[in-house]
């Protein structure tokens, strides 16, 4: 049983939340719970104080204005499965994220900002182009998914400020979501990958392709990129582009390098081919 | 600080710090031991209750974010004393062994059947897929929820 007597702080409205943040740099933003209770149950969380977010209603919906979509940084994975306006492989990645206990509590915002090398989301968000809004009582700034994870759970926010969308600009080819894991639910994943390809005339004009769980940070793979763009998606350039990846996995509890290495190689194969 | 919430259709409120989880308010403080504890980290699914008609896992949830919510868990299923339609699959098709991931199957079943009364064995699949049991081989559960309302009808 979990004996934590820290206060939480409760804002109701986006104003509180970020005066509250303000005055509270060290304690633990709460949003769906999915991470941070586990951790606090683990015993390796052990905060002065929670801000806990889940009352402020500002920070949910997914709304569309001139073509580009803004996900509410407490919108759950459930909201964004059920979602008309999303890409259809963020709402593949959206059932892949635990089950419907996890999805229904978790949120995008709370994927984004533990920042977790094996995070599913994440690869979607550098291959969509996304901008995160971020909000502190010193204003707000856009900052790019490509520079958000800066090291092992490390991001870009600053104590003061809060994570309160997520944008999508619009976006044009075919995106594709895999998450190898143990299992289809509930599992942590291996490898995942994230793949945005825009094809003219028979050639690649744009390729995005990024991978998760295989370094610290969640990053695309530029080397692959600059071999499949302005080439047509023949068996033998796709597998020209596949050599070139330059992952780096490790070994660790879920899994080891050489099948990470391996299997982040297949999928990528696999989906190319099937684009 | 008391934080209020109805359980079960009756009102209830606790004093407890503001992190407690609603796992431990239900079994410690209001005596619902239904919701058991597994795994107490999202993995097993056998402390779920619906919060505001959807499961989760109330080992995840501080209580501080169920003030005034909704909450069902596997006791108020049963309407005056009968069992409810998925219950009574899940006797009728044997899927309960040990019982300790019953529970949590039966809420996560319950909402699935609310939102689809007729699941296809795949979407029975997918919606428990975030319940773990250790004995049954999951063949006779799947089998109890999709025939929980086979006979007609589309009251769980």
């Amino acid at each position: 049983m979990l004996s934590c007597t820290a206060p939480v702080h409760q804002p109701r409205t986006l104003d509180e939340a970020v005066a509250q943040r303000a005055m509270h740099p060290f304690a633990t933003v709460l949003a769906g719970g999915t991470d941070v209770m586990v951790y606090l149950e683990g015993g390796t969380l052990n905060p002065p104080a929670f801000i806990d977010l889940w009352k402020v209603n500002e920070l949910r919906g997914i709304t569309e204005t001139a073509g580009t979509t803004r996900i509410g940084a407490l919108s759950t994975w459930t909201d964004v499965a059920n979602h008309a306006l999303l890409p259809g492989a963020l709402k593949d990645c959206a059932r892949t994220i635990g089950a419907a206990q996890i999805q229904n509590r978790g949120t995008v915002g709370g994927n984004i900002v533990n920042a977790s090398p094996a995070g599913d989301s994440l690869p979607m968000w550098l291959v969509l182009d996304a901008l995160f809004e971020v909000r502190s009582w010193r204003g707000t700034r856009m900052v790019s998914a490509a520079s958000f994870w800066q090291g092992y759970k490390r991001t870009a926010l600053q104590a003061d400020e809060l994570l309160i969308a997520v944008h999508l600009p619009p976006t044009s080819g075919d995106v594709r979501y895999r998450k190898v894991g143990t299992r289809l639910a509930q599992a942590i994943s291996k490898v995942v990958l994230a793949l945005r390809v825009t094809t003219e005339h028979g050639r690649v004009g744009d390729a995005r392709v990024a991978f998760g769980s295989v370094g610290p940070v969640p990053a695309r793979a530029p080397e692959v990129e600059a071999l499949l763009t302005g080439r047509p998606l023949t068996e033998s350039n796709i597998d020209e582009a596949i050599g070139a990846l330059a992952i780096t996995p490790i070994d660790d509890v879920r899994s080891t390098a050489e099948y990470r290495n391996d299997v982040a190689r297949r999928i990528l194969r696999a989906e190319l081919l099937a684009l | 600080m008391p934080f209020q919430f109805t359980v079960n259709g009756r009102v209830a409120s606790v004093d407890v710090p503001p992190m407690t989880r609603l796992l431990d308010v239900l079994r410690e403080e209001l005596r619902h031991t239904g919701p058991k504890e597994g795994c107490g980290e999202g993995e097993c699914g056998a402390c779920t209750v619906l919060i505001d008609g959807l499961p989760v896992n109330s080992c995840l949830v501080p209580v501080i974010q169920v003030d005034g919510a909704t909450i069902v868990t596997v006791e108020g299923l049963a309407v005056e004393g009968r069992l409810s339609a998925v219950q009574e699959a899940f006797v009728q098709h044997g899927a309960a062994q040990c019982g300790i991931c019953t529970p949590g199957f039966l809420v996560t079943a319950h909402a699935l059947l609310e939102r689809n009364p007729h699941p296809t064995r795949t979407e029975a699949r997918e919606a428990l897929a975030g319940n773990l049991c250790r004995c049954t081989g999951y063949q006779k559960i799947i089998d109890a929820v999709t025939d929980a309302l086979s006979s007609g009808g589309d009251k769980c």
